[in-house]
């Protein structure tokens, strides 16, 4: 058993993944995923990896693209923006059934935005990633040692479904320092066998080919409905989800990531009150924890989503629910973080049977 | 490669042997073109360098999108442009393989510029073929970076006016500069000489690729018979006439001879 130690997120990540067996990193600078960079620069070549910083965003997924069409276990890290310049290379890897760990430390945005915490990238990693009938996995960390566990369980279902896997953090997660405990460094020769790479067909097998192009319109929707039903087993098998106090739940928050955090401090404030609170905090954002969700109905009055966003969860929450209870909504955006009091209150509201909606614009909670 | 050892009936057949490096897959290449020679002769150098079992190739977007299908060895699609992106992630988890990358002039030299130079500029270990015929192919005839001054394409259709649309990039002079380069060399396939300096020079790159000297790039001035309008002999000659002038052969960058 490792001890425990106190680390960045974003470096508690990075170190996390070379202990998975990723020894190959491409990326290009942008706050606030530094820390993760420059801890791959200073390690990997000390395991015998590679980390190269690329000239653009763009050339960084591509190179990606080469390594884990090669067979390896990669990743990129950066954030929003340049996330952005990712989305072409992800559609491709999508297409050619490319496993690889993409790490989006989000930021405001959208433009330049900011480089205050956010959730604002939910939409793209859940919606549209990339062009294409496509999907990938997306997983959000709460903690630091979330952010270092996720990094084998990335690499684990990105080979297993043959699919790109992202890591949605913000800001908040990357730089906070907590206590963590790493896993124990994965056996090289335990990693999956991957007879798809193209490692050189040495003479032994028929060439590989790696590819996201079928100008076959038959082809291309019957690659395409194959990899349906990889998405259909993921969601069947690989929704993740934490419920805090949700068995005698009136009012249940939804939030992931960092929110997830003052929602569950504001659960606690308003159950000392006789409200009965509860949360549930989504781990896997796609596939969504539908299940999880339609669990918590029955005592269940009403919903509270809140985000680093203007609402961009809203939806698949409302979409679980199907109408059989009230969704309500509060959240700050542009890296403005909301208390535990301010959802204490919004709790109290909806335990005085009001609805809510709202943003800052609308009403400070007070 | 495999010949057949007697000389009869099949002797046609042996002395111009489809090299196994090849498939038996017909190219999607339009007839007279200049990519079917270009493309055999990568694929002999490979197969007479005896490094096919180790080679990966990367075809991105353009008229070559389809070369996986053409290649026995492995490979891969890339995006328009990313080629030599792909190609250093595929050559830094295998350093030992031999990679290539088989661009056209638009997807080198427009979208996928900063690829190819920083490639360059890394010294990274792959072999560029550059097909350089002064036009868009696969979309149908657009301008290209490599278009000439007053060439009429389907978005230059009044000639190519440098003023508003800039000068054509001279790619093989260009990366000459940078230390990254261990070959540039710029040749052709418009005749039996040209072609066997065009399949010396190939070899070489690889050869230098091999040999860990860094990035190799040959350049071959190419023609589109279908998108210039010409037949494919009206091709090679209006080639003569307007590229090689612009785009003069010879050998630009070569660390073994400095």
């Amino acid at each position: 058993m490792s001890e425990k130690v106190l680390m960045k997120g974003n470096e508690a990540l990075a170190e996390a993944a070379i202990r998975a067996g990723c020894r190959h990193f491409f990326g290009y600078p942008i706050t606030p995923q530094t820390e993760l960079a420059a801890y791959m620069a200073k390690r990997l070549p000390r395991e015998g990896g590679l980390y190269l910083q690329a000239e653009s965003e763009v050339a960084a997924i591509n190179m990606v693209y080469g390594a884990a069409a090669a067979g390896a276990r990669v990743m990129t890290s950066s954030s929003s923006p340049g996330i952005s310049l990712k989305q072409e290379g992800i559609s491709y890897m999508i297409g050619a059934d490319l496993p690889a760990l993409i790490v989006n430390v989000q930021r405001g945005g959208p433009g330049l935005g900011g480089i205050q915490p956010s959730q604002a990238d939910y939409w793209q990693a859940t919606r549209a990633v990339g062009h294409g009938d496509g999907h990938i996995i997306v997983l959000a960390p709460a903690t630091v040692q979330e952010m270092a566990d996720m990094a084998a369980l990335a690499f684990e279902l990105g080979d297993a479904y043959r699919t790109p896997v992202m890591i949605l953090a913000d800001g908040l997660l990357g730089q906070m320092m907590e206590p963590v405990v790493l896993p124990e460094p994965l056996n090289s020769a335990d990693l999956p066998a991957k007879p798809w790479a193209l490692t050189g067909h040495g003479n032994a097998r028929e060439h590989n080919v790696v590819n996201s192009l079928f100008l076959v319109a038959q082809e291309l929707e019957d690659s395409i409905l194959e990899r349906w039903q990889r998405y259909r087993a993921i969601q069947e098998k690989e929704q993740r989800a934490e419920k805090y106090l949700t068995e005698d739940a009136e009012y249940v928050i939804v939030a992931y990531g960092a929110v997830a955090r003052i929602a569950r401090s504001a659960c606690n404030l308003a159950r000392a009150e006789g409200i009965r609170a509860g949360l549930i905090r989504p781990i896997s954002l796609w596939p969504y924890p539908v299940a999880a969700l339609q669990e918590t109905v029955a005592n269940a009055k009403a919903y509270l989503v809140s985000e680093f966003s203007m609402g961009q969860m809203v939806d698949d929450v409302r979409l679980a629910l199907a109408g059989s209870r009230p969704v309500n909504f509060f959240s700050h955006t542009g890296g403005i973080v909301q208390t535990p009091d301010e959802l204490l209150v919004a709790l109290r509201r909806l335990a005085a049977g009001e609805s809510i909606d709202l943003v800052p614009y609308q009403s400070r909670l007070a | 490669m495999n010949q057949s050892s007697t000389l009869t009936e099949e002797a046609p057949a042996a002395l111009f042997a489809r090299p196994d490096t090849l498939t038996e897959a017909i190219t999607n290449y339009c007839p007279g073109c200049s990519h079917g020679i270009i493309q055999r002769l990568v694929a002999e150098a490979i197969a007479e360098l005896g490094v096919a079992a180790k080679t990966v190739g990367v075809c991105p977007v353009g008229c070559s999108v389809c070369a996986y299908d053409f290649y026995s060895v492995d490979m891969a699609q890339a995006a328009h442009g990313r080629a030599p992106a792909v190609a250093t992630g595929l050559k830094r988890v295998y350093p030992e393989n031999v990679v290539f990358t088989y661009q056209g002039d638009g997807d080198l030299a427009s979208i996928g510029m900063a690829e190819t130079v920083h490639a360059a500029a890394r010294g990274e270990r792959i072999t560029v073929i550059f097909i350089n015929n002064a036009i868009y192919g696969m979309t149908g005839g657009q301008m290209a970076p490599t278009s000439l001054p007053g060439q009429v394409t389907q978005t230059s259709p009044y000639g190519r006016d440098v003023a508003l649309e800039g000068y054509p990039i001279r790619v093989c002079e260009m990366l000459s500069s940078l230390d990254g380069v261990a070959l540039a060399e710029r040749v052709s396939v418009d005749k039996p000489a040209t072609v066997r300096k065009a399949k010396k020079a190939i070899r070489k790159a690889f050869e230098y690729q091999i040999a860990g000297l860094g990035f190799t790039i040959v350049e071959v001035v190419a023609t589109c018979p279908t998108n210039w309008g010409l037949t494919p002999a009206a091709a090679f000659d209006w080639l003569r006439e307007n590229m090689l002038p612009y785009y003069p052969l010879g050998v630009y960058k070569d660390s073994k001879a400095v």
